[in-house]
C-alpha cells in the first residue's frame, strides 16, 4: 500500500538530551480507495438514474362535435375498466352485448397481463388481426392504475402487429357494471 | 519430508496512482451531478418499465398531485417570454426584476392574481408545502382556464424563441385520482396537443 514515510530524521543524532523515538508511520490507504470507489459508483448511478423516464402517450384528436365513437369490431375489442381499490374488470365486445362475460382481475403478471396475452393469441387465431384494447378509467381509480395498465400495454406488445390501445371515456352502463361487481 | 520453504516476495503495491485516478473520477462525477431544485409539490411518480429518458430542453412539466396542478417550463428566456404574454393577456404589469426572478423558478402553482406575491418570496419560502394552491383548471365563463393559457403561451414562446415545438410531460402522483389527470389531458387535447409523455420512475420488469 502507499506509505507515508514520516521517519525522516530518525537517523540524525540529537545532541545530548532526550531523543524522541520516531516510529516509521505507515498509513495503509486501502480503506480510502475503497471508500472512493464506493462514492464514485454512488454518484455515477444517482446522476443517471435521477433523470426521470418518460412514457409516451398519444391521444386521438378530440373533436368537440363528434364524441369518440369508435367503429371497432366487437370480436377484437377488449375493454378494461379501472375500478377502485386497485381492481379492474374486463370484457370482450360491447357493454350491452359482451362476447365474454365481464371478469374481475388484478394488476400484474398473473392477473391482467395473462388475460391480455391470452386474448391477443385468441383474436389473432380467430380473425388474423390484432387486439384492440380500450382503457376506461373510472373516477375512483388512481393515476398509478392508469400507468400500470399502459405499462402492461408495453410489456404485452399490444401495439405491434396491428393491435392498438386507446384511453377512452367511461360510459354509464360500464359504471353500472363496476358498481354491480363492487369495485366502484 | 523436509518442509519446503517457498521464498516469499513482498506483496506491497504502491496504490498512489490508483488513489489519484479514483479521486479524479470522483471529482468529475460530483461536479457533473446537478443539484436538484426543491420542488413546491413533492410527487411520488408511479413506476413503469419504459427506459426512454426525458429530454431536458423545450419541455414543459405539469405536476399533478394533491388535487393541484403545477406548471414548469425548461429554459429561462422561454419563461420570461411566457410571463410577458400572460401579463398581456391578464392585464398585469411585471417589472423586469420580477420577470428575472420568475425566470429562475422551476415550477409554480398559483392563480395569476397571486403570482406577484410568490415571485417576491424567497426560494425556500416559496416551496413551503401547502403554500401554493395550484393553477386553476376550470374555465371562467367564456374564458379558457388559466392552465390552458399558461400552456398556450409556453408553446407560443418556445415556437417564437427556439422555433421548436414544446414537448409536454405529465408528472403525476401515484395516488392521485384519475379525474384531474383526465381533465388536464382534456385541456391539452382542446389545444390539439395529442402527444405527451408521462413521467415515471424506473421499474424492473418482473
Amino acid at each position: 500500500m502507499a506509505e507515508l514515510d514520516s521517519s525522516g530524521g530518525g537517523g540524525k543524532k540529537k545532541g545530548g538530551k532526550v531523543r524522541s523515538k520516531k516510529q516509521n508511520a505507515r498509513v495503509d490507504m486501502t480503506p480510502m480507495v475503497d471508500l472512493m470507489f464506493l462514492l464514485i459508483t454512488f454518484f455515477m448511478l444517482t446522476t443517471t438514474l435521477a433523470k426521470p423516464q418518460a412514457m409516451d402517450l398519444a391521444m386521438p384528436d378530440k373533436d368537440e362535435k363528434n364524441d369518440d365513437k369508435f367503429e371497432v369490431a366487437d370480436t377484437r375489442t377488449m375493454t378494461i375498466l379501472l375500478g377502485a381499490r386497485d381492481r379492474l374488470e374486463w370484457y370482450i365486445g360491447s357493454v350491452d352485448k359482451p362476447i365474454s362475460a365481464p371478469q374481475l382481475d388484478n394488476y400484474g403478471k398473473k392477473g391482467i397481463r395473462k388475460a391480455i396475452l391470452d386474448k391477443i393469441k385468441e383474436v389473432r387465431a380467430k380473425t388474423g388481426k390484432g387486439l384492440i384494447v380500450l382503457i376506461k378509467a373510472s373516477d375512483k381509480s388512481n393515476y398509478k392504475n392508469l400507468v400500470d395498465i399502459l405499462d402492461e400495454m408495453k410489456i404485452t406488445n399490444v401495439g405491434v402487429n396491428g393491435g392498438t390501445y386507446a384511453i377512452v371515456d367511461i360510459t354509464e352502463p360500464e359504471i353500472g357494471l363496476l358498481k354491480r361487481d363492487g369495485i366502484f | 519430508m523436509p518442509k519446503v520453504k517457498v521464498p516469499r516476495k513482498s506483496t506491497v503495491i504502491d496504490m498512489t496512482a490508483m488513489c489519484d485516478v479514483a479521486s479524479l473520477l470522483l471529482t468529475f462525477f460530483i461536479l457533473t451531478a446537478t443539484a436538484r431544485q426543491p420542488e413546491p409539490l413533492p410527487v411520488d411518480t408511479p413506476s413503469s418499465v419504459v427506459k426512454i429518458k426525458l429530454p431536458s430542453t423545450d419541455i414543459a412539466t405539469l405536476t399533478i398531485g394533491e388535487g393541484k396542478v403545477f406548471f414548469g417550463v425548461a429554459g429561462q428566456p422561454i419563461r420570461e417570454r411566457m410571463l410577458e404574454r400572460m401579463g398581456e393577456r391578464y392585464n398585469i404589469q411585471f417589472t423586469p426584476q420580477e420577470k428575472k426572478r420568475f425566470s429562475l423558478m422551476e415550477s409554480f402553482g398559483v392563480p395569476i392574481g397571486q403570482l406577484k406575491q410568490i415571485i417576491a418570496l424567497k426560494g425556500d419560502q416559496r416551496n413551503q408545502p401547502g403554500l401554493q394552491k395550484g393553477i386553476p383548471t376550470d374555465s371562467v365563463g367564456q374564458n379558457a382556464s388559466e392552465l390552458r393559457e399558461w400552456i398556450y403561451n409556453a408553446r407560443y414562446a418556445t415556437k417564437e424563441l427556439n422555433d421548436q415545438e414544446l414537448r409536454i410531460s405529465i408528472k403525476g402522483d401515484s395516488k392521485e385520482n384519475v379525474k384531474l389527470v383526465k381533465k388536464v389531458i382534456a385541456i391539452l387535447q382542446s389545444q390539439e396537443v395529442n402527444k405527451f409523455s408521462l413521467i415515471t420512475s424506473l421499474e424492473g420488469a418482473d
